[in-house]
């Protein structure tokens, strides 16, 4: 009772990357809560997963395994979620930011009439005084989230509604498995004593997935474009720079707006967060949007030919210049000094 | 078989956050909205457009507006009009202000219940200025209907059946619902179509009550005679509302904290686009195995 719950999201038969990057997380607040960590998975065919997410610090692994449950949709997911919670009573559930997290979190908040934050960047145990009621609240879920557009920071609390529910985006926080695998519990739960009659009515007639080939999370350097690139023939020069350096190329909202390049390249805090050795900004005039997820690269090099460029503040070297006289040389120079 | 279809479209006025320039951010750190301009939520325009199609597929739909906020967020509704909508309502009550998704929801399920009849509630995504992407959902969770989130299209409509196209981070999902539905439409499906020219001189004049407050009197009359220029505000007691529910005190997250986003400021090296910095640069790289 009142543990710390992770809703759980399957990817091709085994846990997704950012509910063990839940669990991580929430292993450590748990720790200072001196709570257990709860995982929840549904689907079908969830042999074997309890494993995984031991070994990130699961204590508790609840199984909700049915054929009904094969492909996520909102009603007997939230019809789970909710008679679980209102039974074990967490007090606090977290969820990736992702198509998942994002369909079924509000749905069980409102169910529940829990609050929900989205997005959120850093999570915090604390607490708050209410200075008009003149009461304390210890031990809370301090849920900290850029706002408007990334401007601001802020930190949000539900002192009264339990659970405190809120969701992360993929690749925020880090996944790291216990030193020591936990030796946790499974426990199955009774699907059909939650799922309602009319919840089965939407029905998944076809799924189109594609295991993305870019890998922005994973790559130790990354040339990226903002709306300074000035069209898609022109970031053509950032997948040269790549190729011959053995980068990803990546994009900020304002390219990805604008059609230059995909949206599964964006980095941002509607994007990808990334932390690669090497960061090299062209034409990315630095909204604090895009900065909030690529500040924490070990080096950054910024392309951009206004010198009072914001990125510039936060770079290591900054070359004043414009993409098209500057990426060619840095090719022609890495070919000639690598040889 | 079903030969049309009533239609909720849930739109919000926002600060235009895309654009933000310096002046956004008030020394104190809280946000300027003075400077910011109040636009009609890129995405709500996207579920407008697919609530427009189904009425141009099947002639006798009827397309309603539901907005809340302030007085002037009844543009909202005017800019509705003018694109094809029939008819369209604003929730505004000063017991709604601070409200969190989950009171906004609740709020919003309140005028929809008042409302009454509908097959389909459409929805953008999310909202530019909070990025939550919560009150879809949670509004079918108040009004127990199902729910279909990132649609790019609706394919397709029989009877009560409803075929969309989802727009997933990893790919596409076509999925069936059955109606009362609501559906959330991202910004990768069709573009809202422009306004029509007809419809704006239909309803320029269209405004709600408390905008009228200080038009001369020879123009009242004029809604009289066309109540369709009228736009309903109703509040909280108008959609019988629990305030208790509502607003600051209604809402479960609670703001604790508002900053400032700072970055750790470096002292950049500044090169110039020179064969000479360049080659420095790329040599200095390679020797300190950043590439390589």
């Amino acid at each position: 009772m009142n543990n710390l719950f992770v809703i759980c999201e399957m990817d091709n038969g085994h846990v997704a990357d950012i509910s063990l990057e839940l669990i991580t997380k929430g292993r450590k607040l748990a720790g200072e809560l001196g709570c257990s960590v709860e995982a929840l998975v549904m689907g079908h065919g969830l042999k074997g997963v309890e494993k995984e997410l031991f070994a990130y610090g699961a204590d508790t692994v609840w199984l909700a395994d049915d054929k009904r449950l094969e492909h996520y949709t909102s009603l007997p997911y939230t019809s789970i979620a909710k008679g679980l919670f209102e039974q074990e009573k967490p007090q606090i559930a977290l969820l990736g930011a992702t198509s998942f997290g994002r369909d079924l979190g509000p749905r069980v908040s409102s169910a529940l009439h829990s609050g929900l934050t989205a997005d959120c960047t850093a999570l915090e145990i604390g607490e708050h005084t209410d200075k008009k009621k003149g009461k304390t609240y210890k031990n809370l879920l301090l849920q900290i989230r850029p706002a408007f557009g990334g401007n601001i920071i802020a930190t949000i609390i539900n002192p009264e509604n339990k659970p405190q529910m809120a969701t992360v985006r993929e690749g925020v926080m880090k996944k790291e498995k216990c030193r020591e695998p936990r030796k946790g519990e499974v426990k199955k739960v009774d699907v059909d004593k939650y799922i309602q009659p009319g919840d089965m009515v939407v029905k998944v007639l076809e799924r189109h997935m594609e295991e993305s080939k870019i890998d922005l999370k994973g790559a130790s350097v990354i040339v990226s474009g903002g709306y300074g690139v000035g069209s898609r023939e022109n970031f053509d020069l950032l997948y040269e720079l790549a190729e011959v350096i053995g980068a990803e190329v990546g994009a900020s909202r304002a390219a990805v707006d604008a059609g230059f390049a995909d949206h599964d390249r964006q980095i941002g805090q509607t994007g990808v967060t990334v932390r690669p050795k090497l960061y090299i900004a062209c034409g990315i005039s630095g909204q604090v949007q895009h900065l909030a997820g690529m500040q924490e690269s070990a080096m950054i090099i910024s392309v951009n030919n206004d010198p009072n460029a914001p990125i510039n503040q936060i770079a290591d070297y900054a070359i004043i210049g414009e993409i098209e006289s500057v990426v060619p040389k840095m090719i022609k120079y890495y070919k000639e000094n690598s040889k | 078989m079903k030969k049309s279809y009533r239609i909720i479209v849930l739109a919000k006025q926002v600060p235009d956050t895309r654009n933000v320039g310096k002046d956004a951010m008030k020394a104190d750190g809280t946000v300027n909205r003075a400077v910011l301009p109040a636009i009609f939520n890129p995405e709500d325009l996207n579920a407008l457009e697919q609530a427009l199609r189904i009425k141009d597929r099947f002639p006798g739909s009827h397309v309603t507006m539901l907005t809340m906020g302030p007085p002037r967020a009844a543009e909202i509704i005017r800019e509705g009009l003018y694109r094809g909508a029939d008819d369209g309502y604003l929730l505004t009550d000063r017991a709604f202000a601070g409200s969190d998704t989950l009171a906004t929801s609740y709020a919003l399920s309140r005028a929809i219940l008042k409302i009454g009849d509908f097959d389909l509630i459409l929805a953008g995504r999310q909202a530019i200025d909070g990025d939550t992407a919560q009150v879809g959902p949670q509004v079918a969770e108040k009004l127990k209907i199902a729910q279909v989130s990132y649609a790019e299209e609706i394919l397709e409509i029989k009877k009560e059946k409803v075929t969309v196209k989802r727009r997933l981070e990893k790919g596409v999902e076509i999925v069936e619902a059955p109606t009362p539905l609501l559906i959330t439409v991202t910004g990768s499906a069709p573009a809202c179509r422009p306004r029509n020219a007809k419809l704006i001189m239909k309803y320029k004049r269209a405004t709600t009550l408390s905008e009228r407050q200080d038009i001369s009197e020879d123009y009242i009359s004029i809604y009289d005679d066309r109540p369709f220029l009228n736009l309903p505000e109703w509040n909280v007691t108008d959609i019988d509302a629990d305030p208790a529910q509502l607003g600051l005190s209604g809402s479960p997250t609670k703001v604790k904290k508002i900053e400032n986003v700072v970055f750790q400021a470096k002292e950049a090296k500044v090169l110039q686009d020179s064969d000479p910095d360049i080659n420095w640069l790329m040599k200095e790289l390679i020797t300190n195995h950043t590439l390589g």
